[in-house]
């Protein structure tokens, strides 16, 4: 498209920044207020104090909505890590039946609306006893994890090249061997950054955590939702501040492993692997 | 056993721990929420002798003694006070008067000595009407369509026909898909462009433009929404700079109304619309603008007849996917929302955790699901099927 007309061009840089501006400017315009002395979520800034990440660490509940978030976050990467990665070693096998099915099934909890299965959870689990407990939010967040779990552990087994494995057979390795010496290194990128995946689901999940958890297991995204809907401390700004530099750094993690699965299969396109959404 | 049928084993054992988990996790609470919108126990539950008496009752003349010796032993049996309570509720919204005179039965009843007759149309003579009786015999099946209808502003009358209710759920269903028809034509208005321009571009500009598409998909939604609140508030960035600039003079009104649950859900939703359709583009051949040029095409022309049928498929996809998350949202609304503005979703929380009521909620519910199945569905199809260049 070289030969487009000045005008034209100008009016795509001007909208194509308008649009950017429209995307990042809200989430960068949070992060100051984090530091800002004053009571109220707004501007201008007063004046730059930390008072309100104190706040997080002093005040029981922000404090006790930390702790339960990393505590149901980790409880739901690693079972959504763990039956995710066996299930896509299991969808990787030509020879199991139903293939199709069983990918749609995996993949409709990121489908279904979230307060629709937060009804049902919240029936089911008043009469299996697993209401209100630690437990159940766990389950219930590893629900919403697994398909980001499976899509990304497939996406890494897709890039793997048959003929390696075979060549570990034919070199006199048993099966088991040949999983745990080159299919699992292969696939571990994968594996992370589902994990990785997973954990920000958890991390930001408000709709289903509402039915199912306790005034105990409140989360910190739960928390932040009761915050803005009744008394908008700037404390949100604050915690908003941590999830922003910690999803940051998680995106970071999983962009390096990208990175790297790229660099190792070099055989794969790079541009359609760059998409999570295809 | 042979190794194919090995493989095949352990394959299944793979996919088993998955398959199991979310077969009691995910199918079932969908399923149990499904049942309790159709299945109706509370009156069956404290009246069961009356339940299977009344069952075969022709809705004639006024019930059998039977029929009514079994109300009668029913009354007499102590029950829980939750469950009476919930079944007198469920009678008295069939039939009004029902609470008072149930009340003065079962009074009555536990006060006759065991084993005594009690005469129910003598006691009070409302047990001398059939309303009461086919009100009865209306709550007794263990299926209903009753919360299906509801949802749906409809119920039956007295004689069982399908009439017009009065309720506020079909104003909901409306402003839910209103609300989601703006965001997706707004995400489409501002996605496509923005992903031509992205696929067009190379080099840095082209990665600039994707981050800033991929980042606010890797903030938290709560973030970008909490953002929204601070941006929109009346005495917010947004008033703040139109008051300065002097385009108002006093601040308007953006938050707890439909403008800013539109603003922030197309803020929350474009990157759905700009990733299907950029992906879509990166297929499209380089040359082919060049070539419609070359053959004499106004630039218009080319991109009217050339490029645009091309990403077709993806702003389909791209709006299916916008509208099916768009249905469903509780949060945005919730927060930025105001009374007017609040959706399905929001209803059916309502429902759930405000006033218990499980069959209205389960109810609503299976509608959401259903639209929003469907929906996937087509999108799957969509995504799937090879694009047709030229076609």
């Amino acid at each position: 498209m070289a030969q487009r007309s000045p005008g034209l061009r100008t009016a795509q840089i001007v909208f194509g920044a308008l649009v950017m501006f429209f995307l990042i400017a809200p989430i960068v315009a949070i992060l100051p207020l984090a530091f800002n002395s004053s009571v109220f979520l707004n501007y201008p800034i007063e004046s730059f104090s930390s008072r309100w990440f104190v706040e997080l660490q002093t005040s029981e509940t922000w404090r006790r909505s930390i702790v339960n978030s990393l505590i149901i976050g980790s409880g739901a990467t690693v079972l959504s890590t763990v039956i995710g990665t066996l299930a896509a070693l299991g969808l990787r096998n030509a020879r199991l039946p139903f293939p199709d099915v069983l990918r749609v099934v995996f993949l409709l909890p990121m489908v279904v609306p979230a307060v629709v299965l937060g009804v049902g959870m919240q029936i089911l689990y008043a009469r299996l006893g697993l209401a209100s407990s630690y437990l159940g939010v766990i389950i219930a967040h590893a629900v919403l994890c697994v398909p980001f779990v499976v899509v990304s552990v497939s996406g890494s087994l897709g890039g793997i090249d048959a003929s390696v494995e075979r060549a570990a057979s034919s070199l006199g390795a048993n099966p088991a061997n040949v999983f745990r010496r080159v299919t699992l290194p292969l696939a571990m990128p994968g594996v992370v950054s589902g994990a990785v995946f997973a954990f920000a689901t958890s991390l930001d999940e408000v709709v289903i955590t509402l039915f199912v958890a306790g005034p105990n297991q409140r989360t910190l995204a739960r928390q932040m939702f009761a915050s803005i809907r009744e008394n908008v401390s700037p404390a949100v700004a604050a915690a908003a501040f941590l999830l922003i530099i910690g999803t940051l750094c998680l995106a970071a993690l999983a962009g390096l492993l990208r990175w790297r699965q790229q660099r190792l299969a070099k055989a794969v396109p790079a541009e359609a692997e760059a998409l999570p959404v295809a | 056993m042979g190794p194919s049928a090995r493989s095949r084993l352990s394959a299944m054992l793979l996919v088993a721990p998955l398959f199991a988990f979310l077969a009691i996790f995910f199918i079932w609470p969908l399923v149990t929420m499904m049942a309790v919108a159709v299945t109706d126990g509370t009156v069956r539950v404290v009246l069961p002798q009356t339940a299977t008496a009344i069952a075969s009752w022709d809705g004639q003349a006024v019930p059998s003694k039977a029929v009514q010796d079994a109300l009668v032993a029913d009354l007499r049996t102590p029950s829980e006070q939750l469950a009476f309570g919930d079944a007198v509720r469920r009678l008295n919204s069939e039939v009004s008067g029902f609470r008072t005179l149930l009340g003065r039965t079962v009074t009555a009843v536990r006060q006759a000595p065991a084993g005594q007759q009690v005469d129910l149309v003598a006691l009070d003579p409302r047990w001398g009407e059939n309303n009461f009786w086919l009100a009865l015999q209306r709550s007794m099946p263990r299926y209903t369509d009753r919360n299906l209808l509801a949802a749906i502003d409809l119920k039956r009358d007295t004689a069982g026909a399908v009439v017009a209710d009065v309720s506020a759920n079909r104003t909901i269903m409306l402003r839910t898909f209103t609300i989601s028809l703006m965001v997706t034509l707004l995400c489409a208005a501002i996605g496509l462009p923005y992903a031509m321009i992205a696929a067009a571009s190379t080099g840095w500009v082209r990665n600039l433009l994707l981050l800033a598409v991929l980042l606010p998909l890797w903030t938290s939604l709560l973030v970008r929404t909490a953002a929204w609140v601070i941006l929109l508030q009346n005495e917010g960035l947004i008033n703040g700079f139109l008051t300065t600039i002097g385009i108002v003079d006093k601040p308007i009104q953006l938050i707890f109304n439909r403008t800013g649950v539109v603003i922030a859900m197309t803020h929350v939703l474009l990157p759905f619309m700009v990733l299907p359709i950029y992906s879509v583009l990166l297929g499209v051949p380089r040359n082919l603008m060049p070539a419609a040029s070359s053959l004499g095409a106004t630039q218009w022309r080319a991109f009217r007849h050339v490029l645009l049928p091309l990403t077709l498929p993806g702003l389909m996809s791209g709006s299916l996917l916008v509208f099916m998350v768009a249905l469903g949202y509780y949060i945005t609304p919730a927060l930025i929302g105001g009374a007017e503005d609040q959706m399905i979703s929001s209803v059916i929380a309502f429902f759930a955790t405000g006033t218990a009521n499980w069959g209205m909620a389960g109810a609503l519910g299976l509608i959401l699901l259903t639209v929003t199945i469907a929906l996937y569905l087509v999108y799957g199809r969509l995504s799937r099927s090879p694009q047709m260049v030229g076609a």
